[in-house]
């Protein structure tokens, strides 16, 4: 399996990167480099093991189910949610238009 | 007077409880290295304020008769992964251009709670994705060591905390923070000399730190000696609720439990780490430090870990994965950069700013991570991939029947130049091969240095230990460290 120029842009496309031809052109053979260096995990039998999911055991816990349990976590800090928005206005991101 | 700025932590801890100076005179004397130092490029924002706010508490706690916090006058780096409240944290990306976050990672946090101020942000590779700091949107960091050949080549200070471990090899601040996906942590301290380690997962919490491979992200502290990484540690870590993989455990006294006594204890040494082309330099310090184990009473056992070559070709398909799920957030809507071309909709922002504000190893990361979490190639990689690591996980655990920590070296070679591998992202990635296998089974690891090459460079031995036994990683660090000897330091050109 190679990793082709129509693939990269594909994958770019699924990924929101806009790329230029060429930049796919020169992204290709590095992928297909990297992705047959990895390849080699095929030849590992895996019969009957498990996927790691947890990499320590732990358990998973549930807070407690009130509003704003953690105040660092919580509602209510509307201005400090938007304080970094490149554009926001009357409290909300504001992005282009989407529906014409 | 003694230059304080030679000091690590626990002797500026001690003088500083003790009135031999004030903090006020040890954060002045990083300060000045610290802006004296613009060559290394270490830091992305300096913070003097911070660090000299720290100190004053620290000083007037004292003068008033105070207990003082276990960190008090003590001036770190904090590595530009952690948000700090008020702060620009990018990551070292221009897609976070600008960011401030309104809120302090848990880490950072624990950290001023004990007393630490903060001499800086610390430059790094992009989202912690590089190995030599050369992926950078503000320029790579230069390593303070030169080789001895008197040819001033710029080499690097390995990855992704280079500028941590630059700035603490410089004595721009005697400890700093870092974080360790693959080998963030270790592989830049084998680089520069220094002493580092990356606990067991879900000791220190991610909360607030930008996330680049979540199963895989954690932090840990750098410093000069092992000691001061052991008072560190405890200081960042602990459970935090925010952090649904926080280890909910009381954090153990790693300083006082620190002893070099290895009687009793089996060392075990991985045959599969004896890869081919394994530079002679690298093979001669593994044995020194084999033969440095047995003087400390220990019992060295030959252990196979036989899946360790499919580590990396595995972690390259997990950490991306993860990645790219990650960085979808960077959209252009919330924080950061926003690219808008004139007459474009919202999907060609999204496209347009993403392509403007990721460097190119982030890009080709997420390009990876999207192609194997696409359709049709989910099983074959990214599940294959998982339980590669699961037969990693219990590699580890088959060798803990015989050993008790395993001894390899940190890093197949000494730092090498910069731009010297940024070519060929294979040979960059496998600088990791040492690293990642633990990184992968979640596992406390350190690296120490060891002693240096031909051409007068550091090289560092890693030891990896249990889950939760960062004490015993830090005894056999420990050790190491009094049995080396190392006081190599780079000499001053900066």
């Amino acid at each position: 399996m190679s990793v082709t120029i129509a693939t990269v842009t594909k994958i770019a496309s699924l990924a929101r990167i806009a790329i230029t031809k060429e930049e796919a052109a020169r992204m290709a053979p590095e992928l297909d480099n990297i992705m047959g260096w990895i390849e080699q995990l095929s030849e590992v039998d895996t019969t009957g093991v498990a996927p790691m999911t947890a990499v320590i055991p732990n358990h998973l816990r549930l807070r407690d189910d009130v509003v704003n349990a953690d105040p660092l976590t919580g509602g209510g800090i509307r201005d400090a949610v938007l304080a970094n928005a490149p554009q926001a206005e009357h409290g909300f991101f504001t992005v282009p238009k989407v529906i014409e | 007077m003694t230059d304080l700025t030679n000091l690590g932590v626990a002797a500026i801890r001690d003088g500083v409880r003790n009135g031999s100076f004030t903090a006020r005179e040890v954060a002045e004397g990083f300060i000045a290295n610290v802006s004296a130092a613009k060559a290394l490029n270490a830091f992305l924002v300096e913070t003097p304020d911070h660090a000299l706010a720290a100190a004053d508490a620290a000083d007037a706690a004292r003068a008033k008769g105070e207990t003082l916090k276990p960190l008090a006058g003590v001036p770190i780096g904090m590595k530009d992964l952690f948000c700090t409240k008020g702060v620009t944290t990018t990551a070292a990306s221009h897609i976070l251009a600008g960011f401030t976050p309104p809120y302090e990672s848990t880490v950072s946090a624990n950290l001023w709670d004990a007393g630490a101020g903060m001499l800086g942000k610390l430059n790094m590779d992009q989202f912690a994705m590089g190995s030599s700091n050369e992926t950078s949107a503000f320029g790579n960091v230069i390593s303070p060591w030169r080789r001895n050949d008197g040819g001033n080549a710029a080499l690097a200070p390995g990855g992704s905390s280079g500028g941590s471990s630059a700035a603490i090899a410089a004595r721009l601040c005697p400890a700093a923070t870092g974080t360790d996906t693959g080998g963030s942590i270790r592989q830049p301290a084998a680089f520069t000399g220094i002493s580092g380690i990356k606990p067991t997962y879900g000791r220190c919490s991610r909360w607030g730190t930008i996330a680049f491979a979540s199963s895989l992200d954690q932090a840990g502290p750098m410093a000069r000696d092992v000691r001061d990484c052991a008072i560190m540690l405890g200081a960042m870590s602990g459970f935090d609720a925010k952090d649904a993989t926080s280890l909910d455990l009381p954090v153990p006294a790693w300083e006082a439990g620190l002893s070099s006594d290895l009687k009793g204890k089996r060392v075990g040494i991985p045959k599969e780490y004896r890869v081919d082309n394994m530079p002679p330099e690298i093979e001669a310090l593994w044995q020194q430090g084999i033969d440095w184990l047995k003087d400390a009473g220990a019992e060295i056992v030959e252990v196979s870990l036989p899946h360790t070559k499919y580590a990396l070709p595995a972690y390259y398909i997990i950490a991306p994965a993860e990645a790219s799920s990650n960085l979808a957030r960077y959209d252009g809507v919330r924080y950061g950069l926003r690219d808008l071309p004139e007459g474009a909709n919202l999907q060609d922002m999204y496209a347009a700013t993403r392509a403007d504000g990721f460097g190119d190893e982030v890009k080709r990361r997420i390009m990876i991570g999207t192609y194997v979490l696409s359709a049709g190639y989910y099983d074959a990689y990214f599940t294959q991939a998982s339980k590669i690591r699961t037969l990693i996980a219990r590699d580890f655990e088959q060798a803990w029947a015989k050993c008790d920590v395993l001894l390899t070296p940190t890093a197949p070679s000494a730092a090498f130049a910069l731009g010297e591998k940024s070519a060929d992202p294979i040979a960059m990635y496998l600088n990791d091969v040492f690293t990642v296998p633990s990184s992968l089974a979640g596992l406390p690891a350190m690296s120490v240095p060891g002693g240096l090459d031909h051409a007068g460079l550091p090289l560092g031995l890693q030891i990896i230990g249990k889950p939760l036994d960062e004490q015993g990683v830090l005894n056999a660090g420990l050790a190491l460290e009094e049995r080396a000897g190392f006081t190599a330091r780079a000499e001053r050109w900066w």
